[in-house]
């Protein structure tokens, strides 16, 4: 899925959803970015660490049937864009909630669970998915 | 009007205008007995024997293709297909830019010939997907979306692409009828397509009861993974008499772009770089959609085709389900897309498809195009997206006489 290296350097956006903020226009930003893509020069510098309220709503979903190789012991599952209260968008599967339940708008939250492992004895991943707000 | 008096847009840009003199394809699907030299080879030769054009007169070759290090375990693709054709001392690059690879490296083409700095350029698509399984080739074509931010969370290719088709039946109604409608109507045309992958038409009720790949998507609403291979010459079209086969012209060409992961998107009904992309060429060919005799549009998903519609101006905005529904999109109605069967139907090897493209436009133009011929066809359109929708490209093409 992914080398040990690569998934350390994100751990910080994938156990606890810091984003960044544009100290031009205050825009927020997940994943962080270098450069505010509004403000673009104006920004270089002024990109602040934002940690999301991990609250938001759902934008569109679907349940997936057929997975990649290493998420085939999950299947089928349901994979969400959500839009956060900082207006910001991701990518995550929604969890602990049956497929024919699920509806466009509704309020989630951000938890962390196991995405994945490197092989049957080694490195597990945790990332953020998505619950439902009951 | 002819097009020779029509354009102004080059000219003041100092641009020569481009024809396409050959065109070459091999069949598409699971060519298990064919390695990719094999298949750009093939594609390339029979180009070049089309047009009449000596090797020594070839000054550059472009490729595209989206990833034959990770399918075939093979960088470096372009200088290796053009050593085995024999055309060892002409450079030969590859362009890549994930699903619209090819499109790509026919702009690239475009330039080399309209800049001046070339006069006979070959431009091919060449792709692999069956050497690996499916699920790999799958995982494969998942990182031309955001391999860190999407697929990692588990999104497949599908998904995202579902996600979208979600999102255009919240918005405007879209039904799973009318995607479904998209695929029955590829098939149908593919039928009529000797080259294609699937020469047969499937009915609606197959379509709609087909395993769900990622709701609302089933298989038949999911183009395959195929192997292929296909090539054009150009030239500029002042050149172009001294070839074998009558001109087909470039007259406009546009690339679009957008973020790269969906989620940053704020238009999830509609992709932006093909809108951006098809605005640039139709401007600088001084056309409109409706002068569109017909178009490939890139149909990876039924709901990409649907978008696609829409966003080069066809249809408007929602109406690309009913309008599917009714027939305008079916050859000899309205606007006939996806003549050759598009890549549900005629197949999807991923790199070479906006080739394969341009390969229909010309056979189209030239009334070459037997069972599924429109009609006195003067002007079409293609029109290539990669990965989710971060790169477009679009062409018209035109008789030039």
């Amino acid at each position: 899925m992914m080398t040990i290296p690569r998934f350390w350097r994100e751990i910080r956006q994938r156990y606890k959803g810091v984003g960044v903020e544009c100290g031009n226009c205050e825009r927020v930003y997940f994943p962080p970015r270098e450069v505010c893509p509004h403000c673009r020069r104006e920004s270089i510098g002024k990109m602040k660490e934002r940690e999301l309220s991990g609250k938001g709503r759902l934008v569109t979903f679907t349940e997936i049937h057929e997975p990649m190789p290493d998420f085939k012991m999950m299947v089928p599952y349901i994979m969400a864009i959500v839009e956060m209260d900082e207006d910001v968008r991701m990518t995550g599967q929604l969890v602990d909630i049956d497929y024919d339940e699920v509806e466009q708008g509704m309020e989630v939250d951000v938890t962390i669970r196991r995405l994945g492992e490197e092989s049957p004895s080694g490195i597990i991943y945790y990332g953020y998915k998505f619950v439902p707000v009951r | 009007m002819q097009n020779s008096e029509k354009r102004s847009t080059q000219e003041s840009g100092n641009l020569r205008e481009v024809a396409i003199i050959g065109i070459g394809e091999t069949r598409i699907g699971e060519l298990w007995d064919q390695s990719l030299r094999e298949l750009g080879i093939n594609a390339g030769l029979s180009a070049i024997k089309d047009a009449g054009v000596k090797g020594e007169e070839i000054e550059k070759i472009y490729i595209g293709n989206m990833s034959a290090g990770r399918l075939i375990n093979q960088e470096h693709i372009a200088p290796m297909i053009a050593d085995y054709a024999g055309l060892d001392d002409i450079p030969a690059v590859r362009i890549e830019s994930g699903g619209a690879s090819g499109g790509m490296a026919l702009t690239e083409g475009y330039l080399s010939v309209a800049s001046g700095l070339h006069d006979v350029v070959v431009v091919g698509g060449a792709e692999k997907m069956t050497d690996v399984g499916d699920e790999e080739a799958k995982k494969i074509l998942s990182s031309t979306a955001d391999w860190e931010w999407e697929s990692v969370f588990g999104a497949t290719f599908d998904s995202l692409y579902a996600m979208m088709a979600r999102y255009h039946m919240f918005t405007h109604g879209t039904t799973k009828e009318q995607l479904a409608a998209v695929s029955v109507k590829n098939h149908a045309h593919g039928a009529l397509n000797p080259n294609a992958q699937f020469q047969r038409e499937v009915p609606l009720k197959i379509v709609m009861g087909s395993p769900i790949v990622s709701d609302p998507l089933t298989m038949f609403d999911c183009a395959p993974l195929s192997d292929g291979a296909a090539a054009v010459v150009l030239c500029p079209v002042d050149m172009a008499d001294s070839f074998n086969k009558d001109p087909v012209a470039i007259l406009g060409t546009g690339m679009g772009a957008d973020h790269m992961a969906v989620h940053d998107r704020r238009e999830l009904d509609a992709m932006k770089a093909t809108r951006s992309a098809g605005d640039k060429a139709l401007s600088m060919a001084g056309l409109k959609p409706e002068d569109m005799d017909f178009a490939e549009v890139h149909d990876n998903y039924t709901i990409s085709e649907i978008m696609a519609i829409e966003d080069l101006g066809f249809f408007p905005k929602g109406d690309g389900g009913p309008a599917t529904e009714r027939g305008d999109t079916s050859l000899h109605n309205k606007i006939p897309i996806n003549t050759s069967g598009g890549l549900k139907a005629k197949g999807q090897p991923v790199g070479a498809v906006g080739i394969n493209q341009a390969v229909e436009a010309v056979l189209q133009l030239r009334g070459e195009a037997g069972d599924r011929q429109v009609e006195d066809a003067e002007y079409g359109l293609i029109h290539n997206i990669g990965g989710t929708g971060a790169s477009a490209v679009v062409h018209v093409l035109g008789r030039w006489r």
